[in-house]
């Protein structure tokens, strides 16, 4: 390689055993230039573009430029739009906390149990992927109804044990302080919690995703040397000193890749949360992403839009920039 | 847990075969007591199912293909050709996985109105209510290249250089030899890409405005409007809108798996 691009591009032609080389590059270039130009066009170009518009007033229209004036309007400056952003911050980051613990303690176990050699594992491994293939709005058909606050399952299920009938998806109040009010205690609101609908999304969105993670899980599993628990066998370990000693220290790697995963897949949910509530209600499930969406879409406020963009895309990398590393690691030392 | 996760499908299925009375009886009866397939006739005549499942079909197919025909040629050059700013240009391609589609939804929204003036004081190319507008956008990206480039890395040489002393060029070896060789991978990347396509709904839903180009994940949407609580048309609906690629998936599954497995990524 660093050879080929030493050598002069007039040199080639006096050297008959080079000529190829001009002609490969040439083909080369014509091989990726599909590439590029979409990659390029839909892609590279609009993401300068968001930096741009984000400082322009950009009302359907582009307008004056405002300089970082739509950034401090959803930072601080402006009453109506930085409480909105500072909420739905919130909104995303505790819809993080919630699905990404769970999604990963699920699959962790699921994984550990569908590894064992045990009869119908096929099935199951089966039934866990299906709903990662299930499109959001197929399912919020399905979720809206098992969670429907007068012919839901859920609320029959939860009569049967004596728990009275909840809104779910239509609940704006807290899930602590909907716990607590039924033993009597009135919690401030700080204390309240996620709105009961933003629990919903999060179980749903777990629903979705666990089978992925099981899948990455499984291959971080297949990885670890069965010697290990040969050895920890022979010593007379128990199944759960082999799991707690060398399972999940020798999958620590795999457990970090899932969790920036599930973090960046979680910042990034719209699907979710559009299809399920709609932002609503009360706002309670009002992410970062939907924010974008109204703002965007149906406020027609472009720069706005483009500067909340540009934040949410910051949050991210930090993310991606992790999970990058992981990958590249992943691939090159495998 | 299983019975847990896969219950809604069931639930879904069995409900589509109920009656509006059944359906709504809570707890659930575990089967129907009376089979209403007529249920799936109905749904299908209350929205323009036959255009959208058309519409999706259409654009998931063109964008598979286009994304293989890409990656494949990228993937190539990258794997196995010699030429001056290869790992840089590589290196960019690998950065563009890093940008969110959050990053870039509002600029590729104004770039694909009917606006004069606003792209680079250019006009802009007007795509709204088009298949182009839910194919062109994604018939490339790093990802696939990538992992495309990975398997064609791994093609012995010897094979290269037989093909070569045969007087083979780079296209012929890659469409004779080194293509069929990654058929797994291909099938990978396919799936992959289809089913993101399958299951597109953000952009479309932006995009578009008319059932003539909408596709059925958008149409699923504004159907759950319009049969508000018909529930059993609506979980017939949303049956028949998965079913093709959970079929899909049943049949093909290995190659998915290996596919997330390989390459971590997340839908």
């Amino acid at each position: 390689m660093a050879a080929a691009e030493v050598l002069p591009k007039n040199a080639t032609s006096v050297r008959p055993g080079r000529r190829r080389f001009p002609i490969e590059a040439a083909q080369a270039y014509l091989f990726i230039l599909p590439a590029i130009v979409i990659i390029g066009i839909f892609k590279v170009l609009p993401a300068i573009a968001v930096l741009y518009m984000s400082l322009f007033k950009w009302d359907v229209i582009q307008g004056a430029f405002r300089g970082l004036g739509n950034y401090t309007d959803w930072l601080y400056d402006n009453s109506l739009r930085s409480p909105d952003f500072w909420r739905s911050l919130s909104t995303t980051l505790t819809y993080v906390i919630i699905t990404v613990p769970l999604e990963i303690a699920f699959s962790l176990v699921i994984a550990f149990l569908l590894f064992q050699k045990m009869r119908g594992r096929g099935i199951y491994r089966t039934a866990y992927y299906l709903p990662y293939v299930t499109s959001f709005v197929a399912a919020a058909v399905v979720f809206n109804w098992l969670f429907h606050p007068q012919y839901g399952l859920v609320n029959a299920l939860l009569g049967v044990v004596g728990i009275g009938p909840q809104s779910w998806l239509q609940e704006p109040d807290g899930l602590f302080a909907i716990v607590a009010s039924a033993f009597g205690v009135v919690l401030p609101d700080w204390a309240a919690g996620p709105s009961l609908a933003l629990v919903v999304v999060a179980i749903v969105t777990v629903w979705h995703y666990l089978g992925y993670q099981i899948v990455i899980f499984l291959a971080g599993l297949s990885n670890i040397s069965s010697e290990y628990y040969e050895a920890a066998r022979l010593d007379g370990a128990s199944e759960r000193q082999i799991f707690t000693k060398i399972t999940l220290p020798l999958l620590s790697p795999t457990t970090f890749f899932v969790f920036t995963i599930a973090t960046i897949g979680a910042l990034r949910s719209f699907d979710t949360v559009f299809v399920l509530t709609g932002g609503g209600p009360l706002d309670t499930t009002r992410t970062v992403t939907l924010l974008l969406f109204k703002t965007a879409f149906q406020q027609a406020q472009f720069g706005l839009a483009a500067a909340l963009a540009f934040i949410l895309t910051l949050i991210i990398l930090l993310f991606t920039l992790v999970q990058f590393r992981l990958v590249g690691r992943r691939v090159y030392y495998d | 847990m299983a019975v847990a996760v896969a219950y809604p499908f069931y639930f879904m299925v069995t409900s589509s075969f109920k009656d509006l009375l059944d359906a709504t009886r809570n707890p659930p009866d575990v089967f129907p007591a009376v089979l209403h397939p007529e249920n799936y006739v109905e749904a299908w005549n209350r929205a323009p199912w036959g255009r959208y499942f058309l519409n999706t079909i259409f654009v998931s197919l063109v964008v598979t293909l286009g994304e293989i025909a890409t990656a494949a040629l990228a993937g190539y050059a990258f794997a196995r050709m010699r030429f001056p700013g290869k790992n840089v240009i590589f290196t960019i391609f690998l950065a563009t996985l890093m940008i969110p589609g959050e990053a870039t939804l509002v600029p590729n929204y104004v770039l694909m109105s009917p606006s004069r003036n606003a792209c680079l004081g250019l006009p802009c190319l007007n795509w709204f209510d088009t298949y182009q507008v839910q194919i062109v956008p994604f018939i490339a990206t790093a990802f696939s290249i990538f992992l495309l480039r990975q398997f064609f890395r791994s093609l012995p040489n010897e094979l290269a250089d037989a093909a070569k002393l045969d007087g083979a060029g780079h296209l012929r070896f890659l469409w004779s030899i080194a293509l069929p060789l990654s058929i797994p991978a291909l099938i990978t990347v396919a799936l992959i890409t289809f089913l993101g396509s399958w299951n597109a709904f953000q952009w479309p839903l932006i995009v578009t405005t008319r059932p003539d180009f909408r596709p059925v994940q958008v149409g699923l949407s504004a159907f759950r409007q319009e049969a508000g609580s018909s529930y059993h048309l609506l979980m017939a609906a949303s049956t028949f809108v998965i079913a093709p690629i959970v079929l899909l998936f049943l049949v093909a599954q290995r190659y998915l798996v290996q596919g997330i497995a390989r390459t971590g990524i997340r839908g």
